[in-house]
């Protein structure tokens, strides 16, 4: 991989870390508010159906692990499993199309379900 | 002066004992464990497209303590993974400083932090 592209996903991934610093503050916050009394179905619908600035916060959340997860794991697999080129690359985009479309469709499912 | 193999060796298994390599391992252990976790959390949450019913099923099905453990577990580690990241980010983007080892135990100080609460509100 050339050394810019390389840079580039560094940043990438620390700029989407400082997004996502914040995200977990606020998801943190949110679970153990949500937990008490235990969870059901209604209770959190009730919380987002027709919520947009909570579907805005979830759509940046998600779109930011997109960014995130998938650079982070690349390190990982290079260091550790000794596995790079092209096969990684398309596996990792994989799985970032993999979280974006189940992410969306989640924060769709609570938003709009 | 040439560095032995061996004591290369010695150093970095010394160096393994380190508060900050172990808050790397951390790190990478619990990012991995969240990446894995997250298809399923969205897949779950999106069960609410087929009604509130489904979810609920689905929250109903993961009562088991076994569930329970995993999510109390995930929770702590995303509050790891997020106390050891801004450590990271404070010592790539901050003036240097040093490891910032206390930042190592404020992200275990957080992480306990929410696992008692979270355990205490989860059992109540």
């Amino acid at each position: 991989m050339r050394a810019s592209t390389q840079a580039k996903l560094w940043y990438a991934q620390r700029i989407s870390a400082m997004v996502l610093a914040l995200c977990v503050l606020v998801h943190l916050v949110t679970i153990l508010y949500a937990m008490r009394g235990g969870l059901s179905a209604t209770e959190i619908l009730a919380r987002t159906r027709g919520n947009s600035a909570f579907a805005l916060f979830y759509v940046v959340f998600v779109l930011s692990v997109v960014v995130h997860a998938p650079i982070g794991l690349a390190r990982i697999a290079e260091e550790w499993l000794n596995w790079r080129g092209r096969s990684l690359h398309v596996t990792l985009a994989a799985v970032a199309i993999l979280l974006g479309a189940t992410g969306l469709r989640a924060v769709w499912g609570v938003y709009a379900g | 002066m040439p560095v032995s193999p061996s004591s290369m060796r010695r150093n970095d298994w010394r160096a393994r004992g380190n508060v900050g390599y172990i808050a790397f391992i951390v790190h990478r252990v619990s990012g991995v464990a969240l990446a894995l976790f997250l298809p399923l959390h969205f897949w779950a949450l999106g069960t609410s497209l087929q009604g509130a019913a489904a979810l609920e099923g689905f929250l109903r099905w993961t009562d088991m303590p076994m569930f329970k453990l995993a999510e109390w577990g995930l929770v702590v580690l995303l509050t790891a993974h997020a106390g050891g990241g801004v450590r990271l980010l404070i010592i790539e983007f901050g003036r240097w400083q040093g490891p910032r080892k206390r930042w190592i135990g404020a992200a275990i100080v957080a992480s306990a932090m929410v696992g008692i609460l979270l355990g205490a509100i989860m059992t109540a």
